[in-house]
């Protein structure tokens, strides 16, 4: 059983801020996915490996060439606040 | 027929003849969105002067004498995941709401490339998160058969907008069956190709291990030019695969002799609504007086597939939203404090319900003390569903099986209760899972609303998907079947 202080912890790792009426509703509903994914407990997987990709993926390589990339004043342009170069964020220290 | 209803291989023989102007398709698809986009609301943006300029210039070629190729001038509706330089790019949440992308998604530049004419970007589930397109932060998409029930989801808008004639061809994203649910209940073609035979690229990602663009059509014919546009390497997608695609159109062939398909017991259990089933088994007997020799088999842990998904799609979703922080684009919260509370209420804000649900059970899954026993133990059954696959896979050329368990259900049926909803991808979930090609297209009504085939295939194997699809539909008259509007 997944508790309300679970959700706040969960909630805290998320970087989310729930309300009291959220809180209950996640409270409920988690536990119902959680219930239906303990099914997942009868199967014996001792000696399966985990699938995380279905392709044969490799790291991939290329030259360290300079290229083009994203001009970035057009990144900058659609930043919620920026000065200058830089995107703007409240005091940090 | 009008010009909205034909296809897009009609609409390029009668464009090759001089019969119509690509300003006269377009324009007619804009008449009928005119006409029934307050009913349906397929669309979050309308592209209109860019479709216009784009068709002229069609029409220049025309004009001049040259060739064109064989979508140019088609009217094409893009899901509001896909990134568009310069065009609004939603993914139907406040957190996008004004997002204006600085380049374009790799497959939608592909069709751009081969000059389709850009209608407008479709509604969706928030995200890419839901089965009925009902968790936009917009507005809803109504089913065109009846306004009353979902078009499905998540690719809802861009399915209904191809059955309404809003568009003539459209792209969605399928992470667990978000293309071929919706083509399903809006009676359309729509495929999820091989993870990996599409870049990828500029896709709003929601789970990047099971997440791939693929098109909805009106018939296979138009779903095989579509594939020839956008499949293909792309150095900008590390997990696109490198191979050389075949000329898909090859595999329109009116011939199935000889093919085996293999019908898995557990696509038609329990749960499946009767109906749905009969038309199934209508659609066997039918492949089977056409040649294929069909034979059931199983897929012993499909069951545990819906649980399997849950647990991986959203603990990719908690590690992919984590960007969406209100930093350098986004929604970013008023009167924040300090840093950490700029983040904690952008998301807070910006994310709907469905969205901050997954994102929680997907930081649950993978937080301390929890890890192996869900996170990890769903890796490990999803190597169990994918040597379902492969056993049968080896024995059979393909498999067969609904696209989803029911038609179309009621707008707001279904919302309060996540489970069910989740069931209405029970069908198409363990694909993702696997990785593999399937393809759904209709194959019947049950109570005037579609009834969606899907057909799976081996990886890269999407010719074989095509070849059968395209016999059977030779062979009936439901893809000729129009909602009435």
């Amino acid at each position: 059983m997944i508790s309300k202080q679970d959700v706040d912890h969960v909630a805290l790792l998320a970087r989310l801020e729930l309300t009291e009426e959220e809180k209950e509703l996640y409270t409920q509903h988690l536990n119902k996915i959680l219930n239906a994914a303990k099914a997942l407990q009868e199967l014996d997987t001792t000696n399966i490996p985990p699938t995380s990709h279905v392709l044969p993926i490799q790291n991939v390589f290329r030259e360290d060439r300079v290229g083009e990339s994203i001009d970035p004043e057009k990144v900058l342009a659609i930043a919620p606040e920026r000065e200058e170069s830089f995107f703007k964020v409240p005091k940090i220290v | 027929m009008e010009l909205y209803q034909l296809t897009a291989h009609r609409l390029h023989a009668m464009l090759v003849k001089k019969e119509v102007s690509a300003a006269e398709i377009t324009k007619a698809v804009f008449q009928r969105i005119d006409q029934v986009e307050d009913k349906v609301k397929s669309y979050i943006t309308l592209t209109r002067e860019q479709a216009e300029t784009q068709a002229a210039e069609v029409d220049k070629k025309l004009a001049a004498g040259e060739a064109i190729g064989p979508l140019e001038g088609i009217p094409l509706a893009l899901k509001d995941n896909l990134c568009t330089e310069g065009i609004l790019t939603t993914c139907a949440s406040k957190m996008l709401e004004n997002f204006v992308p600085p380049y374009t998604a790799t497959a939608v530049q592909k069709l751009y490339d081969a000059n389709l004419v850009l209608v407008g970007k479709t509604n969706m589930d928030e995200f890419a998160m839901g089965s009925s397109t009902e968790t936009s932060n917009f507005h809803l998409t109504h089913n065109p058969w009846d306004i009353e029930r979902v078009p499905g989801g998540s690719s809802g808008g861009s399915a209904s907008a191809v059955a309404a004639g809003q568009a003539i061809v459209s792209l969605g994203t399928d992470t667990g069956g978000s293309i071929r649910q919706p083509a399903a209940y809006c009676g359309v073609v729509g495929m999820k190709p091989t993870y990996g035979a599409v870049s990828r690229y500029g896709a709003v990602p929601f789970a990047s291990s099971l997440d791939q663009i693929g098109p909805i059509t009106k018939d296979v014919t138009d779903m095989a030019y579509m594939l020839n546009a956008i499949c293909g390497h792309d150095p900008l997608d590390s997990t696109s695969a490198n191979l050389q695609h075949p000329d898909f159109t090859k595999y329109l062939v009116n011939d199935i002799k000889g093919l085996k398909i293999g019908v898995p017991k557990e696509y038609l259990a329990e749960g499946i609504d009767a109906q749905v089933k009969n038309c199934i088994k209508e659609a066997i007997t039918k492949l089977t007086e056409l040649g294929a020799h069909v034979e059931e088999t199983s897929l012993p842990h499909t069951d545990y597939a819906m649980p399997t998904y849950y647990l991986l799609a959203t603990a990719e979703a908690s590690s992919n939203l984590a960007r969406y922080d209100g930093v350098s684009y986004g929604f970013r919260a008023a009167d924040a404090e300090d840093v950490v509370d700029m983040f904690k209420r952008s998301r807070s804000q910006g994310f709907g319900d469905e969205v901050k649900l997954r994102i929680m059970l997907g930081t649950y899954s993978l937080s301390a003390g929890y890890y192996d026993a869900y996170y990890l133990k769903a890796l490990k059954v999803r190597t169990l569903i994918k040597q379902d696959f492969d056993q049968a896979l080896e024995k059979f050329d393909l498999l067969l099986g609904p696209t989803s368990p029911s038609t179309a259900f009621k707008i707001g049926e279904l919302i309060h209760d996540p489970i069910q909803m989740y069931l209405q991808d029970i069908c198409t979930i363990p694909v993702n899972l696997a990785g593999l090609p399937a393809i759904s297209l209709p194959c019947g009504l049950v109570n005037n609303l579609p009834v969606g085939l899907q057909l799976i295939g081996k990886a890269f194997d999407e010719g074989t998907l095509l070849r059968v699809a395209y016999t059977f539909e030779q062979n009936t008259e439901y893809h000729r079947l129009r909602p009435e509007l």
